[in-house]
């Protein structure tokens, strides 16, 4: 790089101070210190060997496949490539007659215990071992002893099997699970040629991310089940994709077999990803391939009972009620939802909105964070890499974006940044926190304020970058409170960059294509209040299931109910859909192509690998026909044509014309003009000293209709509870385990008692929709915090 | 506990005494008090001039007992016979705390050394420690004692609590800035701790894999990630003599590159199999194994058939090279290594293939699983050499051997010269493909034993007599 | 119920608190474990887990890699004969044979009364003596087969029960660090200051 600072000066050279330069077989190439000399070849055509080697893990130079020959002083030297770094000058050979010996014996040795079951097992044709065995093996093996013998395979969780006869002891999984998840439930045991990896006997590897060490095992030791002997990898079908089970956008590769979804891959994606993805991504294809899909669009018939009817036939009856709502006024129309979709989904319904003139829609359901949280200064993903300090004021990341969680928790693990948890309770990263922040509901803003004379955390904020995650850590307290904590945060480090975490997975896309109220529309709290009070005619429910996701179920009854017409488009038949008028079925995931936005704003695409079930189809198309319907053309009929509109559309989606970029690592969206947060008073709010206050936040595994209708998931959620602090739970009178009577101004359910010491003293943890008791029966979106009296029945 | 102390400090132990380390007129640096029943009481200890060297040490700056420590040259005892002080001054200046491991896992296969140093003087370990601490500048000390030896863990631990009570250890040593807490730490039963990295990765709670090195050479990168010395126990227990009588006395002992004494143990076949306290760098093997204040012969006055001149991992020596010294720039050009000073003897009625059979086993069953040569290679040689030593194996299997060797070590194996056999030497090292020496060493014995005496390997294998298929002729009578 | 006792927890923290990090106590507290029950059980390494702050499954990748740790009962003395080249080369393949008659089982198996363990054992650093033997990691030296029957009838009469605990005793003495005298151990993010002695002067 050069720089010219005045015209008659000569130009200056500056030299990276970290660039090296070595030769790998007769090339040059460049590298940086302290990279491996595999990663310098790897951009090269030269392709070392390896099975150990991960380039998102520590190295260990175990498999010692990748040994290279490097030219000291005293002649070249047989070194492991994964773990040698370069040096400027070096020269380094890959394939010399001894590294190719060394290669070869290497490979023999890994086979001589390997089984050759390869015809079947799952990995045989996408297999390292196999590949490299053909590539750089000696094409026979000499070992003629019996091989090792193992219990094969064993089950070392729910969805994941282990052949130990095939496994290489690579440390690859077992890596994984300590390093990067965090969950150091299998090891290897016992000791050299006896090595196993196994989990502690009836701990299972129950980690919320066990499906990645099923990607990385070079052989077919670790198989997953929902995939088991479903496909050959000559048969399947690639395409690259986005995850969108949350709002994280792991990017990842759709695989199909025959039309049918059958694997997700992780891709590692260096500003989102790393390659891994959560459990609940990963395998709720299934959901996709469920029988219970929607396939045909239903219509309420005399009796009141929903029944198959053609697209024309629904499509037409769609239009007459929206016609007639608006007859009345285009107030009593409104649509709740549009986060599930794509980008262009979001914006085709949002173009026939603002067609029919209809302001209250809202692609969040009374559980997220006012718009304007977009237009402060903003942090992506990677930021977390390099921050100084990472601040929480979110749910748990691990329950809710648990590849996010991955993310802060290396940063803190390899001490590039100190996190600081402002929680409720304690988090999954309570562990890695340099400071843990845990206050009641309502006095969030106010321990933040008091902290401002911390002298040690101040310093601490001076030290370098903040970033500041923010999101509802509570369902039971009111989004102003989060934006009232936020505001105390910016106030104390105004250089702090805010990444937004929403969790449905395209609300950020929704809101920015325009699903949200304009004009003084509504919000969802205020269209289902609007509905229970007969104001609304029509109510359009766009993926969305208010009956299971709105944190208040007393208002999402009385506004279903209140309701004149439903319109319902959809992938399943939900609490809500149920009582449509009329059901149009969706294409899902995988059904069709698209773009989505992530909660750092980063468009990337989502692609089509299968036909939609059925008679569904994109929401998009079913907003144009809805629109040509009621005589309102929106100027686009083909995916292309939406997707242009949408970037000409949109000044914020003006990137995503990059389509090169969107189908990789994808483009960040334009922000909007800076704000700054005002400051509340900081007021706490008391609580009776009798009452416990709610803290309510989601599991991963709940009753989500993708987790719910995906077999393999299904059974992996826990039962609905009430957590208290240990200590409180004498005075409750209640034994752990026993039911217990939960009241608050809303209403009355029974629950389990269990007890936590990551609940705080006068709080009470209830995870949310989970199988049991409903919690939203307590819940009231509009106040600011919720307190609960827990009895002992009698 | 303390319900314990009583019996271990007054009940007959029946005392390990190996003869012949108090036997002779040679100079004693760190066996000096084993002629005494109590040798490893602080009161002996004390009577003996014990915890004088500490003192002299505490009297001097600590870059001074660095110095006096580097000039003598004192070396590794435990294998590699890397100089002490030099390992010392390899630690990075400006980052601290630094560590003191002390490598008491004694377990390489013919060596028994450390094992009386700690039961018969554990006060001469911990005064070692204590210079080696002031020395280079380490906060804490973990001497790490091999598990399945309970005398010595005994022993050390009583010396250690009567040297805190007695201000030797801990806060404020002999009332002086020097303070440093040494911490008994043991194993459970893996021969491939002894290799350093492992040994830290063990002290750190984990299997004990070995790490490479580098990134983990522990001066730079050891116990918990911080600078650490690892330093083997006789190394250690030289260091109280050398305080109290200098380097120049250290070094008037011994070769210029080997001064001082070392410890071996000589055993297998011969008279007076023992554990001697011998000048480094001028005795032979010869002057070890026939010598009368040594081993005085091979037993039944056998014909010497094969030596292993230092510990089981070494390629083996014969007759031929009796006369060498016991100094590593000799004996490593001749094809093995001095190691942990363990020799042990094979006369005329040994069984080769089956004596091979016992070390390549050992080094199979220890092989901690991490590299796939050792871990896959070494079982595979032994399975081999099982099928040979029961007469089961082949020409070809004889072959596989060398195959499967090469895929650990590729090249040129160190032999030693053989007049008879008309071989040259190869000299010491090998080269390997695995991180540390375990994977070698399960082939190690193999090559010298097949190399040094084959026709006993080719007399056991199964001798199949080709038939060509088409010489055959089927008698009619069958056919009929 | 075999997590350690309250006696042991006692002892089990104050061997953590001679270590800069907890996990590295994990070996002899393991040790403590075995000393306890006799062998390393289920519920001990799911305890020390939580004594060090690890998983269980780590406790178990790390006992398993030692030999001295065993998860199932054995006798109440574990007879190892050495069986590696300088033992094997002054006869312990005819003591291993010997001592299989004598106890009636064979390496590796344990007798009915739940006495005796015989086992395998590789070199116990007392070449010098071969053939060896340890029961209960206490040495026997150039064991003979009438000195095998002696020991094992002396063990078996309780003769030898002051020299050699039952299985899982190994040290029967415990380092104590006096709390006035001990420097400390401090995780080394903590100590990061050049010791005091190390200015260039004399200490004393």
């Amino acid at each position: 790089m050069t720089t010219l600072d005045s015209s008659d000066t000569t130009p200056e050279v500056v030299v990276d101070p970290n660039a090296v330069s070595v030769t790998i077989n007769g090339k040059v190439v460049a590298a940086r210190k302290g990279e491996m000399i595999i990663a310098a070849a790897d951009r090269t055509d030269d392709f070392i060997p390896r099975f150990c080697y991960h380039p998102r893990m520590e190295p260990v130079g175990m498999c010692r496949q990748c040994l290279v020959e490097v030219v000291g002083p005293r002649g070249p030297m047989m070194v492991v490539s994964c773990m040698t770094p370069v040096a400027d000058g070096q020269v380094v050979n890959t394939a010399t007659e001894g590294v190719k010996k060394a290669q070869e014996g290497m490979l023999e040795l890994l086979l001589a215990n390997h089984p050759l079951d390869c015809p079947v097992c799952d990995k045989g044709g996408e297999c390292p071992l196999q590949d490299q065995a053909f590539s750089h093996g000696p094409g026979e093996s000499r070992f003629v002893e019996e091989k090792r013998h193992y219990e094969k395979p064993i089950a070392i969780s729910e969805n994941v099997y282990l052949d130990r006869e095939r496994c290489i002891l690579c440390d690859r999984c077992t890596r994984f699970a300590d390093e990067v998840a965090g969950d150091a439930l299998i090891s290897f045991t016992s000791r050299g040629n006896n090595t196993q990896v196994m989990t502690f006997p009836d701990e299972p590897f129950s980690s919320y991310f066990s499906g990645n060490t099923v990607q990385i095992c070079p052989v077919g030791a670790l198989t997953a089940k929902p995939y088991r002997f479903k496909a050959r990898p000559w048969d399947i079908e690639h395409v690259e994709s986005t995850c969108t089970t949350c709002s994280v956008g792991c990017r990842t590769v759709v695989q199909s077999s025959r039309d049918e979804l059958v694997r997700y891959q992780g891709v590692d994606s260096q500003p989102v990803n790393w390659g891994w993805l959560c459990d609940k991504g990963r395998f709720n294809f299934e959901s996709i391939n469920s029988k219970d899909r929607l396939t045909t669009p239903l219509i309420k018939d005399a009796s009141g009972n929903l029944s198959a009817t053609s697209w024309s036939v629904a499509i037409d009856s769609a239009a007459r009620m929206v016609r007639t709502a608006l007859l009345s006024s285009p107030q009593s129309v409104a649509i709740i939802g549009g986060a599930r979709g794509t980008n262009e989904d979001a914006f085709a319904w949002a173009q026939l909105a603002n067609a029919l003139g209809v302001d209250s829609r809202d692609s969040q359901l009374a559980d997220g964070l006012p718009p304007q949280v977009f237009s402060l200064p903003q942090a992506t993903i990677a930021d977390i890499d390099t921050a100084k300090t990472i601040i929480l004021l979110a749910p748990d990341l691990k329950e809710e974006l648990p590849v996010l969680y991955l993310r802060v928790r290396r940063a803190a693990e390899k001490r590039t940044g100190r996190v600081v948890e402002v929680s409720p309770r304690a988090t999954g990263l309570a562990g890695k926190a340099w400071k843990k922040v845990h206050v009641e509901p309502g006095k969030t803003a106010a321990a933040l304020r008091a902290l401002s004379t911390d002298a040690a955390f101040t310093a601490q904020l001076a030290s370098g970058s903040v970033v500041v995650i923010v999101g509802r850590m509570n369902l039971a307290e009111s989004e102003e409170s989060v934006v009232y904590a936020l505001a105390e945060v910016l106030h104390m480090a105004p250089h702090a960059t805010v990444l937004p975490v929403l969790r449905r997975a395209n609300v950020r896309g929704a809101i920015t294509a325009g699903l949200t109220p304009r004009n003084g529309g509504k919000s969802t709290a205020e269209i289902l209040e609007a509905a229970a009070a007969g104001k609304i005619e029509c109510l359009v429910l766009l993926g969305a299931d208010p009956l299971s996701d709105v944190p208040d179920a007393d208002l999402a009854r009385r506004g279903i109910s209140g309701a004149r017409n439903i319109i319902a488009i959809d992938t399943f038949i939900t609490q809500s859909s149920a009582l449509a008028d009329i059901v149009l079925p969706a294409a899902a995931y995988g059904e069709k192509e698209g773009t989505t936005t992530n909660i750092e704003g980063r468009i990337s695409n989502v692609a089509q690998s299968i036909t939609p079930v059925g008679t569904s189809r994109p929401d998009w198309m079913i907003a144009v026909e809805l629109g040509a319907a009621t005589s309102h053309d929106l100027g686009f009929a083909s995916y292309n044509e939406v997707h242009a509109a949408m970037i000409s559309g949109v000044s914020e989606f003006a990137s995503a014309v990059d389509t090169h970029a969107v189908e990789h690592d994808g483009v960040i969206v334009a922000h909007p003009t800076p704000i700054t947060l005002t400051r509340a008073d900081g007021a706490s709010i008391e609580r009776n000293s009798y009452d416990y206050r709610a803290v309510v936040s989601r599991k991963l595994y709940d009753n989500a209709i993708g987790t719910a209708k995906s077999p393999s998931l299904a059974t992996l959620g826990v039962a609905s509870a009430i957590i208290v602090n240990p200590l409180d739970v004498p005075r409750i009178g209640a034994q752990v385990g026993e039911s217990v009577r939960v009241t608050s101004p809303r209403g009355t359910i029974v629950m389990p008692l269990q007890e936590s010491v990551d609940v705080l003293r006068g709080t009470a943890w209830l995870p949310i929709n989970l199988g049991g008791s409903d919690v939203r029966e307590l819940l009231d979106v509009t106040k600011d915090v919720i307190d609960l009296k827990i009895e002992k029945m009698s | 506990m303390d319900e314990w102390k009583g019996s271990v400090m007054t009940a007959a132990i029946r005392y390990p005494h190996a003869t012949g380390f108090v036997a002779g007129d040679r100079p004693k640096i760190v066996t000096s008090r084993f002629e005494h029943a109590d040798s490893f009481t602080l009161e002996r200890f004390l009577a003996t001039g014990g915890y004088a060297g500490l003192r002299k040490a505490l009297e001097r700056a600590a870059t001074d007992v660095h110095e006096e420590v580097k000039s003598a040259t004192v070396l590794g005892r435990g294998g590699a016979g890397f100089p002490a002080g030099t390992k010392w001054g390899l630690t990075p200046q400006q980052v601290f705390p630094k560590y003191l491991v002390v490598n008491g896992d004694e377990s390489e296969p013919g060596t028994y050394k450390d094992r009386l140093l700690m039961e018969c003087d554990p006060h001469q370990l911990i005064e070692g420690c204590l210079i080696a601490c002031y020395a280079a500048g380490l906060s804490q000390c973990f001497l790490y004692i091999r598990g399945e030896m309970a005398l010595a863990q005994e022993r050390v631990a009583v010396a250690l609590n009567e040297a805190y009570a007695a201000g030797y250890v801990g806060k404020n040593i002999l009332g002086s800035k020097f303070s440093v807490d040494i911490v008994l730490h043991w194993g459970a039963g893996a021969y491939v701790v002894g290799e350093e990295t492992a040994l830290i990765e063990s002290l750190e709670g984990n299997r004990g894999m070995p790490r490479l090195k580098p990134p983990f050479f522990p001066a730079a990168n050891g116990l918990y990630g911080q600078p650490t010395i690892v330093n083997n126990v006789e190394t250690l227990a030289n260091l109280p003599w050398l305080m109290v009588n200098g380097s120049e006395a250290y070094t008037a002992i011994g070769t210029k590159t080997s001064p001082g004494t070392r410890m071996v143990a000589v055993s297998g076949h011969v008279k007076n199999p023992g554990v001697f306290e011998i000048i480094n760098g001028t005795t032979t093997f010869r002057d070890l194994i026939y010598g009368a204040e040594f081993c005085g012969g091979i037993l039944n006055d056998n014909e010497l058939k094969a030596f292993v001149p230092g510990g089981g991992s070494a390629p083996w020596f014969t007759a031929d090279q009796l006369d060498l010294p016991f100094e590593a720039s000799q004996v490593g050009p001749a094809g093995s290594m001095l190691g942990s000073g363990a020799i042990m003897v094979m006369d005329s009625t040994t069984d080769i293939p089956a004596a091979a059979l016992t070390l390549t086993h050992f080094y199979a069953h220890e092989s901690c699983g991490k590299c796939t040569p050792c871990r896959e290679g070494g079982t595979w040689l032994e399975r081999i050499l099982t099928r040979i030593v029961n007469g089961t194996g082949t020409e070809a299997d004889l072959q596989q051997i060398f195959e499967v060797g090469a895929m650990i070590c590729p090249g040129d194996f160190p032999n030693a010269s053989n007049e008879k056999l008309g071989l040259a030497a190869v000299p010491f090292p090998y080269k390997m493909t695995t991180i540390c020496f375990v994977g070698p060493s399960a082939f190690a014995p193999l090559h010298s034993a097949i190399t040094l005496f084959r026709s006993e390997f080719e007399a056991r294998l199964v001798k199949r007599i080709s038939i060509p298929v088409t010489a055959v002729s089927t008698p009619s009578a069958v056919l009929a | 119920m075999s997590r350690l006792n309250d006696a042991n927890i006692k002892i089990a923290l104050e061997i953590i608190s001679h270590y800069p990090r907890p996990k590295s106590a994990l070996i002899p507290l393991l040790h403590l474990a075995q000393e306890q029950n006799g062998y390393v059980t289920r519920e001990a390494m799911v305890h020390l887990g939580e004594l060090v702050g690890v998983t269980s499954a780590e406790v178990y990748g790390t006992a398993s890699f030692y030999e001295m740790f065993r998860f199932e009962p054995v006798g109440k003395y574990l007879v190892n004969i050495c069986g590696t080249m300088s033992c094997a080369l002054m006869g312990a393949g005819d003591l291993m044979h010997h001592a299989e008659q004598k106890l009636g089982v064979k390496a590796g198996g344990t007798t009915a009364d739940g006495m005796f363990t015989l086992a395998h054992a590789e070199c116990q650093a007392a070449c010098t003596e071969a053939p060896t033997l340890q029961v209960n990691y206490r040495f026997r030296y150039k064991v003979t087969n009438s000195d095998f029957d002696t020991l094992i009838d002396d063990l078996k009469s309780g003769r030898l029960s002051d020299e050699i605990p039952s299985h899982g005793v190994v040290a029967r003495i415990r380092q104590r660090i006096p709390a006035d005298r001990g420097v400390g151990a401090i995780a080394p993010e903590l100590a990061t200051e050049n010791p005091a002695w190390m200015n260039g002067k004399a200490a004393l």
